[in-house]
């Protein structure tokens, strides 16, 4: 007699019902094995302590700590409000630019600066272009983790374009300290309009590249769909935002629901996960959201781009930041979700406290939830999809 | 090859005949641990990608110690990840090298003077053979500093060496 197992091991809930046809239970001895720090799959220095039943993840226990820069320390012991704002370049290294305007918006926020209009267009031409490149670095490493090299190679051709449009704006391709509180460091240098339209034109057909090469691609679709599914009321109650909360067919975005900037202003949709390839929330929801996001954030910059307002983008910025004795919470929306500035002043130069929210570190939070019971390749899948940069995880 | 290094009293035509071939074989083929720390990480990425490539010479990223010649460290060197560094140092077959890649593992960079877990510098766990300053490098930077590396063994000697 053949035994076979009465379920397929994807959509075991738990593993004590792992069962033989004649009812003798598949159960091992748990194995306890560290995934990380230093593993190419965990997107940096995360450690984590996996509980095995054979190849079956009973338990996952993420340790942080390994890339902690005390962020908050650094913002209260600054001389001034201006030189946070490179720290913040450093918390989430992938949208340096998002950063940068969720603190500078805190700040603004805090003093009641009016931003020209020139600014708030370039600010989101800028964080849009972010999330671009954000996006194809989460999705080309993605690839990588499920075995296919060649979208990396694609998507950091892609992002060069960007890198090399940011590099002419502010000279760095990484870490921009570019917009300012109450303005932005350097006005646009001639021929960027021109440059930037040409990277729509020429990005739009590459996403359907990506599209054939990766995202129906069978075996891709088999390693994702119906893996570390999400439940919407799961994200809800874990704090989980942006494109992995979007995934699980939750419609918030908060460009949309709590507007900052000028979003207002342009036509783009948010996109949620639908379960096309398996269950709504799961691992290839998350990656799916991610592309889609992509050509949205392709048709916000056209429009900012068509309706760029002349100024001088140097006009609003204070020469003396001293806000009055108060607090702010203001939460933007970053590639990978909602990051928040809590600031509290004490009338002084520099910050009396300031708390960041990150979206990476919450959603991080909701893994071990997802991920008991799927097999430990998949767990693989897991963590790269919900897109985690540890820089802004330990903060 | 580590068998045959610094066994020679006198360097002759055979010895440094098969110096320069053991170095340039070496140096054609660092093969680079695939860990990254930090945001320096990201330029490594990058650095290994499509537009700079850095498999053109020779460093073919591998996910363990045990197959890799050089150590690129990439990004702020906490104490809690200096133990692990260090450890997996140790783990990587001689002969081995570092790249201590950006401000923050060169001296602690931005976080020297309030990051009070910051380790100042990799080269206080383990030995660097060549800093690439930036915050972050270029990854033209890199390749320059793989390049300087490259120089470095190519002047490796398997003779003996005299105080």
């Amino acid at each position: 007699m053949t035994e076979t197992r009465s379920l397929p091991t994807r959509y075991v809930t738990h593993p004590g019902e792992l069962k033989t046809s004649s009812g003798r239970s598949l159960r091992t001895d748990e194995m306890i094995i560290n995934m990380g720090p230093q593993h190419p799959s965990t997107h940096g220095v995360l450690r984590l302590e996996v509980v095995l039943d054979g190849e079956i993840v009973v338990d996952v226990i993420p340790h942080i700590g390994y890339l902690h820069r005390c962020f908050e320390k650094h913002a209260e012991h600054m001389t001034n409000y201006q030189q946070v704002i490179p720290y913040c370049d450093r918390m989430d290294y992938l949208s340096s630019m998002n950063n940068d305007w969720a603190y500078a918006l805190a700040v603004e926020r805090m003093l009641k600066i009016e931003v020209p209009p020139r600014v708030e267009t370039i600010r989101v031409i800028m964080a849009e272009l972010q999330r671009i490149a954000s996006h194809l670095i989460a999705v080309g490493t993605y690839g990588i983790d499920m075995g296919a090299f060649t979208p990396f190679l694609w998507a950091f051709r892609d992002r060069e374009r960007i890198l090399d449009l940011f590099e002419m704006t502010c000279g760095a391709r990484l870490l921009y300290n570019y917009i300012w509180i109450g303005g932005l460091s350097h006005d646009l240098p001639p021929g960027f309009v021109e440059k930037a339209k040409a990277f729509c034109t020429y990005f739009k057909p590459n996403m359907k590249e990506l599209n054939d090469l990766l995202s129906y691609n069978e075996i891709f679709v088999k390693r994702t769909a119906h893996v570390g599914v999400l439940p919407a009321d799961v994200a809800i109650n874990y704090g989980v935002s942006g494109p992995t909360l979007r995934a699980s067919g939750v419609n918030w975005d908060l460009r949309r629901d709590d507007p900052y900037g000028i979003y207002d202003k342009f036509e783009w949709e948010v996109q949620v996960g639908k379960g096309e390839r398996g269950t709504t929330g799961d691992c290839w929801d998350r990656y799916i959201v991610k592309i889609r996001e992509m050509e949205q954030s392709v048709r916000i910059i056209e429009q900012a781009l068509a309706a760029l307002p002349e100024g001088n983008v140097q006009a609003a910025i204070p020469k003396r930041i001293r806000p009055d004795s108060a607090e702010i919470y203001v939460r933007t929306e970053t590639a990978r979700g909602e990051l928040g500035f809590y600031v509290v002043s004490d009338g002084t130069a520099s910050p009396y406290r300031l708390k960041a929210r990150a979206p990476a570190f919450v959603n991080l939070s909701v893994l071990p939830k997802i991920s008991r019971g799927c097999l430990l390749g998949d767990l693989v899948a897991i963590v790269g999809s919900i897109d985690i940069v540890l820089g802004e995880v330990d903060r | 090859m580590g068998l045959l290094d610094q066994r020679f009293e006198n360097s002759n035509v055979l010895v440094t005949s098969l110096e320069g071939l053991l170095n340039w074989a070496r140096l054609s083929s660092l093969w680079q641990m695939q860990f990254g720390l930090a945001c320096c990480a990201i330029e490594m990425m990058a650095a290994s990608a499509s537009n700079f490539d850095m498999m053109r010479f020779g460093v073919i990223p591998r996910a363990t110690p045990r197959q890799t010649d050089v150590m690129i460290v990439s990004g702020t060197v906490t104490l809690k990840m200096a133990s692990r560094i260090k450890r997996l140092y140790d783990q990587m077959a001689e002969p081995r090298y570092v790249i201590s890649m950006g401000s923050c593992s060169n001296c602690g960079g931005p976080y020297w003077e309030h990051g009070y877990h910051v380790l100042k510098g990799v080269d206080r766990v383990i030995p660097v053979d060549v800093y690439v300053p930036g915050c972050p490098p270029r990854p033209e930077a890199l390749l320059e500093g793989l390049m300087k590396l490259q120089e470095k063994v190519r002047k490796e000697t398997l003779v003996k060496k005299t105080a």
